[in-house]
């Protein structure tokens, strides 16, 4: 019944390098991405990258500039909209929600989040671009505010689980409003987790594309009204992409770099404030 | 007596009540938007969809007529497109990722894996728009110039390698939706993997398995829905998938078996022709497409998340 030592000790050797093969066959053309942005990146970024905005069709030179100003823009109000409804949804989910419903919630957060970020763009063309008669950064925001409410609202729940009860009672014990409890208690004992979840939303839609193609649509030039097509980093990054000029791939090349190096900051960010919670 | 005894000073106490109040009906409405999101992507979708679901019917899923300027729309292509690049393109992942999710967690040292971890997960963060631009502009004239010859050459034979070498093609896809999905379901594999209790495999070291035969008799049976569920969210993820497929499929609405023509998904068709649909039957037959997609995603997503959740809840103990 039992096979031999020497065949089950092959056995062993033989899947733990089939293994090892696996792991390098998921690292290797990862890091040849990364290895690409940084070497043609490095070598297009340069000062008017960030200045100039995208010079016309034939013309070398340019910069993405108002592409930068543009994702800032509307992040900043992606941020506005998503991050009161997720936190404070993520309150309700964590403090009052019955288990049924706090179920429920939880799920179609998760689901929600798995749905394709494109879907997300048509659902805000129609809520918005087409009663307002035409594209506009703002329209691109509520889509991106969309993607934002289920990440910020599951890991702002998870955080605030981990607060533990004693402080609540302490805090409610003392005759303190149960809506000051969780504000000044709750939520401020659980602030560097939420900042993780919040800055992990952030990174995600920062480099979202599919969802500002019929919203935010894109713009040439610097657009700083809410109402109006507006110009996105990752926008640009795909029209210069499939573009055939081989001056507005290296263009593409750069702002992949900054967008990456952005990124992988915010991520970086995010870990330190994670790792300073479960510090303590 | 009683009664007074029971009642709090009028006038804070009514103060802090209608505090509570407000606070409750603020975070209830702002939890419940979850479920309106949800409700009102289906709502509009469907409703924005109706003309080409009244106009078409079920001839809309089995057409392979795309024509803008006739009014005639059929999605199969983009349906075919999408089932061949994703299942392909999982097919690949799995094996590679759980492989390299069980290497991290069991096998190599401690450290290595606390540094490969968090790069995984850092690599599921890149945005696809990049990962286009590098399939587009370093990937596929390298399939064009070794890959796809090499494998017409030696495996013409078989219809999937047919064909010229375009470099943007299925195969380009393939690839890059397998490089996308591996970090994902590498990353929540291995937090299925680190639920499994260390008596399990405590149990199958004292009886004299070797390290696999622990891997195989304790570690992969107590996870197995939970790479399930990992597996099929890459697949949601892959179905998904917009940008990074759009630039490098090569966009042509055909069907053909070889794996070297270029074809054409539902998310890119979306895509490269919402924005100037030239009718009010061009957008919503482009609707329709989304309703698809975003009814086969929830189904897959919701499939995953309870395979995940199954796992992950019942060994971390957490309550609710």
């Amino acid at each position: 019944m039992m096979k031999s030592v020497f065949l089950r000790n092959a056995k062993n050797y033989l899947m733990t390098g089939l293994m090892l093969t696996a792991t390098l066959a998921v690292l290797i053309p990862l890091g040849l991405i990364f290895f690409h942005i940084m070497k043609m990146g490095m070598s297009s970024v340069n000062l008017d990258f960030f200045t100039q905005i995208p010079k016309p069709t034939g013309e070398t030179g340019g910069g993405m500039a108002n592409g930068m100003l543009g994702s800032l823009m509307m992040i900043a109000m992606a941020s506005l909209i998503g991050l009161p409804v997720g936190i404070f949804g993520a309150i309700y989910l964590a403090e009052f929600g019955g288990s049924k419903v706090s179920t429920a919630i939880r799920f179609a957060a998760d689901v929600l989040s798995g749905t394709p970020s494109i879907i997300t763009g048509m659902v805000a063309y129609t809520l918005l671009v087409v009663p307002m008669k035409g594209f506009s950064a703002l329209a691109g925001s509520v889509a991106l505010a969309m993607i934002m409410i289920p990440i910020v609202l599951r890991t702002t729940e998870e955080q605030l689980k981990l607060v533990p009860g004693s402080l609540r009672e302490a805090s409610l014990a003392l005759g303190v409003p149960m809506w000051r409890t969780t504000l000044k208690v709750t939520l401020r004992s659980a602030l560097s987790g939420v900042m993780t979840g919040v800055l992990l939303a952030i990174a995600r839609v920062a480099g979202e594309t599919a969802p500002l193609l019929f919203t935010a649509l894109g713009n040439q030039f610097w657009g700083k009204d809410l109402t109006q097509p507006m110009a996105a980093l990752p926008l640009q990054i795909f029209s210069f992409a499939i573009a055939p000029y081989e001056d507005w791939h290296r263009l593409a090349w750069a702002g992949a770099l900054v967008l990456v190096v952005v990124m992988f900051g915010l991520s970086l960010t995010a870990r330190y404030f994670g790792r300073t919670r479960t510090g303590e | 007596m009683p009664a007074t005894q029971t009642t709090a000073p009028p006038g804070p106490a009514d103060k802090r009540i209608s505090g509570d109040l407000i606070f409750r009906l603020v975070t209830t409405v702002f939890a419940f938007s979850i479920l309106i999101i949800l409700a009102l992507m289906l709502a509009e979708m469907t409703s924005e969809s109706l003309p080409a679901i009244r106009q078409f019917g079920r001839k809309f899923l089995t057409s392979s007529e795309w024509d803008a300027v006739q009014g005639n729309f059929g999605a199969l292509p983009y349906l075919y497109g999408s089932v061949i690049s994703s299942v392909l393109a999982l097919a690949l992942a799995t094996p590679l990722s759980i492989g390299a999710a069980i290497f991290i967690t069991e096998i190599c040292p401690k450290k290595v894996g606390t540094w490969i971890a968090p790069l995984v997960e850092l690599l599921a963060a890149i945005p696809s728009v990049i990962y286009g631009l590098w399939g587009v502009l370093v990937m596929a004239p390298w399939l064009q110039s070794t890959v796809q010859p090499f494998l017409i050459e030696h495996f013409g034979f078989l219809p999937f390698f047919q064909g010229a070498p375009y470099g943007v093609s299925m195969l380009a896809a393939v690839f890059i939706l397998m490089i996308m999905v591996v970090p994902i379901i590498t990353s929540i594999t291995r937090e299925v993997l680190l639920t499994v209790p260390l008596s399990q495999k405590e149990a199958a070291i004292a009886l004299g398995a070797t390290h696999w035969e622990t891997i195989r008799m304790a570690v992969l049976p107590y996870g197995r829905s939970g790479i399930l569920g990992a597996a099929i969210l890459g697949l949601g993820r892959a179905v998904g998938e917009t940008m990074a497929v759009t630039m490098v499929i090569g966009n042509s609405p055909q069907i053909s078996l070889s794996l070297m023509s270029p074809a054409y998904t539902m998310p890119s068709v979306i895509a490269n022709e919402f924005a100037e649909a030239t009718s009010k039957l061009h957008s919503a037959a482009l609707m329709e497409i989304g309703l698809i997609l975003l009814l086969v995603t929830l189904v897959i997503n919701a499939l995953a998340r309870l395979l995940i959740w199954s796992v992950t809840r019942s060994a971390g103990g957490g309550a609710a």
